[in-house]
């Protein structure tokens, strides 16, 4: 039987859309508290301020395992 | 609005555009660009230490303060506040990591070279090995090894929680810390390398289809500019976040912590 619609097209661009939310919020939050911090206690953002960097690498380390593993993946 | 390819410019970009001939045709296939660069790479910053430091005077000239700029940013905000006072022992390896991790790196945005070795996973990969290697011998050596496995393994939490716990510590100290470390490093330079391809490329494209898009391939090759400068921003930041995580893994094994 003939389909009656179908979609084409690399799944693994979907699946990288959906694995880019949960990092996306991620950084988002990193930086959020950051700010915060800082807003109410300005001495600590010297303190603090490393693990900004620390906590965004580790956090963009799942987005971009889902760049490498969109193309592993692909087609 | 359709588009008609050029058929010499490699679109899209791929995996492929990563894999290089050898420098010279039908010899090693192993002598590429890639290979060459972390040559000099390593060639560049041995020369570079060696020179600057050759006769250190009190009054620094311009490399010996240079060089001794690097090396203290790493000896004082890495190695010094994350392991401690006996951390300073480690410096001259955290040091020699950045350095290359950010050389390497670099030679992803100079014009003309725009390959790093680090986009090939094999050299992150080796770097993390040792890192990994590092990490569990300085511990071993501290603690012996029934108790730096006991210290890494059992997290201070109830008896009857620890089956599910100790798999999960197991498998997140020794086999996610270095593929993390690798892939993080190696995801970023490929996933930049990518994005400038697609925009440097796509300019191209553009200016060779219809007449309507040639002037769009200035826009792509502007981004292409800012990407860069936002890639920039990138190997810097992968570098230190190698180096600091190398040695906040050397501090977690030293710890007496449980």
């Amino acid at each position: 039987m003939l389909p009656l619609a179908e979609i084409t097209g690399s799944t693994a661009a979907i699946g990288y859309g959906l694995a880019a939310i949960g990092p996306g919020i991620g950084v988002g939050l990193i930086f959020a508290s950051y700010v915060q911090a800082t807003a109410r206690q300005p001495e600590s953002s010297r303190l603090t301020q490393p693990f900004v960097w620390i906590g965004f690498a580790v956090v963009e380390a799942l987005a971009l395992l889902g760049i490498a593993f969109g193309f592993i993946w692909a087609g | 609005m359709s588009t008609s390819l050029a058929s010499e410019i490699p679109w899209p970009p791929s995996v492929d555009d990563f894999f290089l001939p050898p420098i010279v045709e039908g010899t090693n296939p192993w002598f590429t660009k890639v290979t060459l660069l972390v040559w000099i790479a390593v060639a560049a910053l041995i020369i570079f230490f060696l020179v600057t430091y050759r006769e250190p005077k009190i009054v620094p000239t311009k490399r010996q303060w240079i060089a001794e700029s690097i090396y203290g940013f790493v000896r004082n905000n890495v190695a010094k506040d994350l392991i401690g006072h006996d951390g300073i022992r480690f410096a001259p390896y955290l040091t020699t990591l950045f350095c290359f991790v950010l050389l390497t790196n670099l030679f992803g945005i100079v014009p003309g070279i725009q390959m790093s070795p680090n986009s090939h996973i094999a050299f992150p990969a080796i770097l993390a090995i040792i890192s990994w290697v590092l990490f569990n011998v300085v511990g071993i050596r501290q603690h012996g090894f029934a108790k730096y496995m006991k210290n890494s393994l059992i997290p201070p939490a109830p008896w009857f929680i620890l089956p599910l716990l100790i798999p999960i510590e197991f498998v997140s100290t020794f086999v996610f810390r270095p593929f993390t470390l690798a892939v993080r490093l190696f995801a970023n330079m490929f996933a930049g390398h990518m994005i400038l391809l697609v925009f440097t490329l796509g300019g191209f494209v553009m200016l060779n289809s219809n007449a309507w898009l040639a002037p769009v391939s200035v826009v792509s090759w502007l981004m292409a500019i800012a990407l860069t400068f936002l890639e920039a921003m990138v190997i810097v930041l992968q570098a230190y976040v190698f180096t600091v995580l190398t040695a906040s893994y050397i501090q977690g094994a030293l710890a007496e912590e449980h």
